[in-house]
């Protein structure tokens, strides 16, 4: 009984990270049903949660892996416009899915690689490498596209399905981002690629003191976010069956809010996994609470910066006191 | 045999000559004092035999065998039986213990996970049997910043220990210890010789290594300026020709 009682004071004090953002996330669910019951009471409104906050959340599962390394990538909302217009060219001249899908992943890892090459053999903080990539990219796109979308006509085939259709009732979307989740945390926690990120971010030097090529960890981790990127690139392209230049824009500070709200903390070494899901939806629903709450969408800014700035400030303190 | 041969090493740190034409040797169960001051190249000695930097010229034998400085690294050290302990002590802090022993030499399935259950059972043994850790409030899952300084230094020896190696390099493992953690390290060397396995022990204080090692040896901004036997030399001697030895002139 004693021992019971012991180990789950233990436990409560190692998660409680996690414990203060459910929490957050449960204040900010009983703000909205307060504000705006007709909405919130509905189970509509959580099925298009569902629908939209994978983009995000599949995403800020790859910052999540690249902050727990030490470093920052700002790239990925032109990896998803870069990779998404090589489906759209492939798609348009040879009419097949796979293979566009698959030029799309690699694209991604294409960039992954320069990202990590920049930072790791040329020595380019990755702040600098990711956002130069960031516009690099974007204006490579715009070039080649001339500022054009491209509707794909994509019909309503398997991969439609497998991608942006549902089910038992659910969007696919929500599937894949929770079944990224969990492979994600399987990788981080309990595989020893994750653990060479989690070393590397905490003690660089330690970590190549003990026979790890923390360069090669870099570069896996950075290709490994961009085809992330891509992959939520080739779901938004099935969503809306067109591609178009400005694609992943507005995913930069959503991603990295639901990351930080997340409870990843920004100096490597530490990292939630389960903290970026409940991060996603807690940023995921705050517009849609705020319209339903009848405030205008000037708020919507100005509440997520207050609770970045609250969620930020308890993951702080609680890490303290820890 | 010997453990370690070292012929006319050089290593450049682009133009500036960190080790100049070394001959170094271990043998096969001796303790090697190697002393010097700041900048004196002990620190890159030591990286050149755990594979972390490679030489620029002369030739390096461990166990007989000839090494190639290009496809020479910490894991093939860690293979042939190199172990360290860094003055850094090399071990990251937010991490648990378990996490900390096996780093790069993890047991894993075979697509890399992790078996977690082994490595805690393992890390409680090597707590127990190599760090001393008995009746202390660590267990596998404390996070290394939650050690003192001779605890940390503890961790980093036992898994030197653990892997069972001939030869155990320690960079000023005895930095920042209280007095009773530095007997401690003192007698892990001593168990080291008597385990029939090779030390290199590095640092500053004389006092400490003297009373552990067979044989010293005084580098000087990246030569080696002398070579003694403990049994032909007292440490009232060896400090003096210490001080001599590595007097800056002028």
């Amino acid at each position: 009984m004693m021992k019971s009682k012991l180990i789950n004071s233990k436990n409560v004090a190692k998660y409680k990270t996690q414990l203060a953002l459910f929490g957050i996330a449960i204040i900010v669910l009983l703000l909205f049903i307060a504000t705006s019951p007709s909405v919130f009471l509905k189970p509509q409104i959580y099925r298009a949660f569902l629908s939209t906050v994978p983009f995000v959340g599949i995403i800020a599962l790859g910052l999540t892996m690249i902050l727990a390394l030490g470093e920052i990538d700002l790239s990925f909302p032109a990896v998803m416009a870069i990779s998404g217009f090589v489906f759209a060219i492939i798609f348009e001249t040879t009419g097949s899915v796979i293979l566009a899908i698959i030029g799309c992943l690699i694209t991604g890892a294409i960039v992954g690689l320069i990202n990590g090459l920049l930072i790791t053999k040329i020595g380019i903080p990755s702040i600098i490498a990711t956002l130069g990539m960031q516009f690099f990219i974007r204006g490579f796109s715009n070039l080649v596209s001339q500022g054009r979308a491209y509707s794909m006509g994509l019909r309503d085939t398997i991969y439609q399905k497998i991608f942006a259709g549902s089910l038992l009732g659910l969007p696919v979307q929500s599937y894949w981002f929770i079944g990224l989740a969990i492979l994600l945390w399987f990788i981080l926690f309990r595989h020893k690629f994750g653990e060479h990120i989690l070393f590397t971010g905490d003690n660089e030097k330690a970590t190549k003191m003990m026979g790890i090529n923390v360069d090669k960890v870099k570069i896996m981790t950075f290709i490994l976010m961009a085809v992330l990127a891509s992959f939520a690139g080739i779901m938004d392209i099935f969503r809306m069956r067109t591609w178009w230049p400005t694609m992943g824009e507005g995913y930069l500070m959503m991603t990295m809010a639901t990351v930080f709200v997340g409870g990843t903390s920004m100096f490597g070494g530490d990292a939630t996994i389960l903290g970026t899901v409940i991060g996603a939806f807690i940023i995921g629903s705050l517009e849609a609470g705020i319209v339903a709450a009848g405030l205008s969408g000037f708020w919507t800014r100005f509440i997520y910066g207050l609770l970045i700035i609250a969620a930020v400030t308890l993951h702080t303190v609680l890490k303290k006191k820890k | 045999m010997s453990l370690i041969k070292m012929i006319n090493i050089q290593k450049h740190y682009g133009g500036v000559e960190a080790l100049k034409k070394i001959n170094f040797e271990v043998g096969e169960n001796e303790v090697v004092g190697l002393m010097g001051d700041n900048g004196a190249g002990k620190s890159t000695l030591i990286k050149i035999i755990t594979g972390l930097h490679p030489f620029n010229g002369g030739e390096m034998y461990i166990k007989d065998k000839k090494i190639n400085p290009k496809n020479y690294s910490v894991k093939k050290a860690h293979e042939i039986g190199i172990e360290t302990v860094y003055q850094e002590q090399a071990l990251a802090e937010k991490h648990s213990l378990w996490r900390n022993i096996f780093l790069g030499r993890q047991k894993t399935n075979k697509l890399g996970f992790i078996k977690v259950k082994e490595e805690k059972e393992e890390t409680n043994q090597i707590m127990r049997e190599m760090m001393g850790f008995t009746g202390i409030g660590a267990n596998p899952d404390s996070s290394i910043h939650t050690l003192s300084g001779g605890e940390k230094q503890g961790v980093a020896i036992g898994r030197a220990m653990h892997f069972n190696a001939d030869l155990v390099i320690l960079d000023e493992p005895t930095m920042a210890l209280s007095l009773q953690e530095v007997e401690k390290v003192l007698n892990f060397i001593r168990e080291i010789k008597e385990k029939g396995k090779a030390c290199i022990y590095i640092s500053h204080n004389i006092a400490n290594v003297y009373p552990v090692s067979d044989r010293f040896v005084v580098l000087d901004r990246g030569k080696i300026v002398g070579r003694y036997e403990r049994e032909k030399i007292s440490l009232e001697e060896l400090n003096t020709e210490m001080v001599e030895l590595t007097k800056v002139e002028g």
